[in-house]
């Protein structure tokens, strides 16, 4: 019996240390770009380790049962009459169910920490007003920094395209330019069917509905040009849907917007 | 002379043709309307199947180069149409309910034969038009979800052909789901409580309650959509007023939920499977009974799950993350009963065994990936990825589809008195797995870095695994040949089975092979533990 338990923590400990070596070890993710993106990766670890043990320790348990329990040729007759252990079934009841609850707890903290709890109502300086009914995205700010501080710039998106409205400069692009390490604030509508914005390496998407505006706010971290993909089925040519969204330096920003920007119209 | 016509009876024995005939006739036999559901729905996942290989055909490269872009389009949709509505839900509950319930409640048929008729002849007429609505204008392209407003702006003709036959689908769904739920409750044979039934029954319990609650909602929603499309209303069109987002709340009020009308029944079969081929009783009956129970509940509070970037309220994201995730509970506590069903077993390592332990590996890793997918912050990003399709293909496909073979591997001698050929049935069963896995596990990381679903053309970065998944795609194509030989050879030339083949406790064993008309020469029997493994006769109730 005591050879058995000594199995037994062994296998266990052998399943834990495997799924920390491989959920520390293995990346799967793409670069990280921006604020969100190491606190996404965050999340992903744990919930990929907590996965790994569980889908490990499973498949082991089934591969193990079949190989040992296995009916030998000369053996007749049942297994052992067991329907059932009650006192088992309520610890594999009650574990799981702290597991999925301190889960949900810490995503809740994670979705905090993204911004996802913020009211969208207060930050966004093109809100028309108040009574616009403005649905979620995810948003960066704390309540007490400035909304003038962000670069705000209004999206939309049409079969197949995405433009992006600078309303400061008074131009429209089909690139997103936006400074590093500044906070970007995005007001999006759709002129026609459901879009989705998605950068992989910021780890944020947003649908983009037509006649209901969202928001999408989000602070690059990273230099460079990342993918900017449609992800929600628009049409036929939905995989062309894409853009680029340009993280450059606040220097190199400021002379790309000068390059561009168009004189207000006075009338 | 007087001509007695006995309800029970009037399923008239001279009046039907015979042998393979009656399988075209409008039949009252529950058997023979289980085979007649199993058989059609058998057809469609091969037309199904053709549709998948040609998505997996046009992604083996990063262009649009195999097909038409709005083609591709069309073929994503009727695949998932197809392979849900025309296959696994029609199968899981259709065929296998169709032919186990009556046994196991000890009837001689369903509580409403015609109705039972009705709906299995539904569905071969809708699935037709579904699939002939391709050579009208086109077949619907907004995919299986039908999201306006693309599904309004696409071409008219597919879409509303689309939505007439989900529609009676959804009907002949509705009629089974009444249909289980009379016999589960009222036929079953004096003497024989609720909590000795075998497990089945109660997964056919619990998924009937789902299809009867939430299927009225997709009829609904649907005749909704196809009045913005033909009529010029705005329900759902924003250009006229209409609102988008209450459209996906009332498509996955049903369509969340059909994810357990998928996988219910599935948990049923493996439960009756896997306690005779391990030779032990079901380990913990009640808490199994509770735990589908539990997800009948909860599986209809966590449709808004799949709307976490539709823009939804974070009130609303946060209680459809905890919701969603404690369903994990209870399908946790049947996966951990299963394995401890097999601890301490006498195991035939067969088919079925194969496919059922398969299912239970291939089903784990997709509940993991379904716990991740319920926590808001990791959805944001894979959402609408190919980590999604991952996800969603281990559970339906590694899931469910196994357990359809292993069913099959199953009650095959049941059905037709003769066995499968072994070894062709674990040969299916290797290339199907290693297929399977090697077609759905890149894909998750496809998902993570940056492949969106439905997409005719990606990023050339991602080819070489794009390629792995096809080959994988190729392999589960090549599987089903195995199967095929093994079924032709087995019907006419397989070694007889006798009556009960796998000294099998269940009710439908306890009768030839396969059975008569009538079910049972005498009485129906009377098996108060359907699990009774390991006890001597004499211990038996």
């Amino acid at each position: 019996m005591l050879n058995k338990n000594i199995y037994l923590i062994l296998v266990i400990s052998l399943v834990f240390a495997i799924s920390f070596w491989i959920g520390f070890n293995v990346n799967l993710l793409p670069a990280e770009a921006s604020i969100n993106a190491p606190i996404y990766d965050e999340l992903f670890k744990i919930l990929f380790i907590i996965g790994l043990i569980i889908f490990i320790g499973m498949t082991i348990a089934v591969i193990y049962s079949l190989f040992k329990f296995r009916k030998r040729n000369d053996q007749i007759g049942d297994g052992i009459a067991l329907e059932g252990n009650l006192s088992l079934e309520i610890v594999w009841t009650i574990i799981p169910s702290i597991i999925v609850l301190l889960i949900g707890l810490y995503s809740y903290n994670i979705y905090d920490r993204m911004g996802g709890m913020k009211e969208l109502n207060h930050n966004h300086e093109m809100m028309s007003s108040n009574t616009e009914k403005i649905w979620a995205g995810i948003s960066q700010t704390s309540d007490n920094e400035i909304a003038i501080n962000n670069l705000s710039i209004e999206v939309s998106a049409m079969q197949f395209a995405f433009l992006f409205n600078y309303p400061k400069g008074n131009f429209i692009s089909g690139e997103l330019h936006v400074p590093v390490d500044k906070k970007v604030s995005m007001k999006m509508e759709s002129k026609d069917v459901i879009h989705a914005f998605w950068v992989p390496e910021f780890r944020i998407k947003q649908d983009i509905i037509p006649g209901q505006p969202t928001i999408l706010n989000f602070t690059p971290t990273k230099v460079g040009k990342y993918p900017i993909i449609c992800a929600e089925l628009c049409g036929p040519y939905h995989g062309g849907m894409r853009a680029s969204i340009i993280v450059e330096e606040e220097s190199d920003y400021n002379e790309w917007f000068n390059k561009n920007k168009k004189p207000e119209v006075n009338l | 002379m007087t001509i007695s016509i006995d309800p029970q009876k009037t399923n008239n024995e001279s009046l039907q043709p015979k042998g393979w005939l009656r399988y075209f006739s409008f039949s009252l036999d529950h058997k023979v309307i289980g085979i007649q559901y199993l058989v059609c729905g058998f057809l469609f996942y091969l037309i199904g199947g053709t549709l998948a290989s040609a998505i997996r055909i046009e992604l083996a490269s990063p262009m649009s180069d195999f097909m038409p872009r709005d083609v591709y389009n069309q073929v994503l949709t009727l695949h998932g149409t197809i392979m849900i509505f025309l296959w696994i839900v029609p199968v899981v509950n259709g065929a296998f309910g169709n032919y186990l319930i009556p046994f196991y409640v000890g009837a001689r048929d369903m509580a409403f034969p015609r109705l039972n008729a009705v709906a299995f002849w539904l569905i071969p007429p809708s699935g037709l038009m579904l699939v002939a609505s391709y050579f009208v204008d086109g077949a619907a392209q907004a995919g299986w979800t039908a999201y306006p407003p693309l599904s309004i702006t696409t071409p008219q003709s597919g879409q509303i052909i689309w939505i007439l036959s989900v529609l009676l689908l959804g009907g002949s769904s509705i009629f089974g789901g009444i249909n289980f739920i009379a016999t589960i409750i009222k036929l079953r044979r004096p003497g024989l409580k609720l909590m000795q039934l075998p497990m089945y029954c109660w997964a056919m319990l619990g998924t009937s309650l789902l299809v009867v609650l939430s299927t009225p909602v997709l009829a609904g929603t649907l005749i909704l959509l196809s009045f913005d499309i033909i009529a010029n209303t705005g329900f759902f069109n924003p250009v006229l007023g209409g609102n988008v987002v209450v459209y996906q709340h009332l498509f996955w009020f049903y369509s969340h939920p059909a994810v357990y009308i998928m996988v219910l029944p599935a948990f049923g079969l493996v439960s009756e499977i896997l306690p005779v081929h391990a030779r032990k009783p079901l380990f913990g009956y009640t808490t199994m009974v509770f735990s589908i129970m539990g997800i009948v509940v909860l599986g209809l509070v966590v449709w808004a799950h799949h709307m976490f970037t539709s823009g939804t309220p974070p009130w609303m994201r946060l209680f459809f993350t905890i919701a969603t995730a404690f369903i994990a509970v209870p399908t946790g506590i049947k996966f951990f009963n299963w394995v401890a069903t097999l601890w301490g077993g006498k195991i035939s390592i067969n088919s079925a065994m194969l496919f059922s332990c398969g299912f239970i590996i291939n089903f784990v890793f997709g509940g993991i990936t379904g716990v991740a997918l319920a926590q808001v912050p990791f959805d944001i990003h894979v959402h609408d990825t190919y980590f999604v399709v991952a996800h969603f293909h281990y559970i339906v496909y590694g899931g469910t589809v196994f357990i359809i073979f292993s069913s099959i591997y199953h009650w095959f001698p049941k059905v037709t008195g003769k066995m499968l050929n072994e070894k062709l049935g674990i040969l299916h069963f290797i290339i199907t797995f290693i297929g399977f896995n090697l077609c759905f596990a890149p894909q998750h990381w496809l998902g993570l870095n940056g492949m969106p679903r439905r997409v005719a053309e990606y990023d050339p970065q991602f080819q070489f695994v794009n390629q792995i998944s096809s080959i994988g795609a190729l392999l589960m194509a090549i599987s089903t040949i195995p199967f095929l030989i093994n079924v032709f050879l087995s019907v006419r030339n397989g070694k007889d089975a006798g009556d009960n083949p796998w000294n099998a406790l269940t009710p439908e064993w306890l009768t030839s092979s396969p059975p008569p008309v009538e079910n049972w020469e005498g009485e129906a029997p009377l098996v108060e533990e359907p699990y009774g493994y390991g006890k001597e006769i004499s211990e038996r109730k």
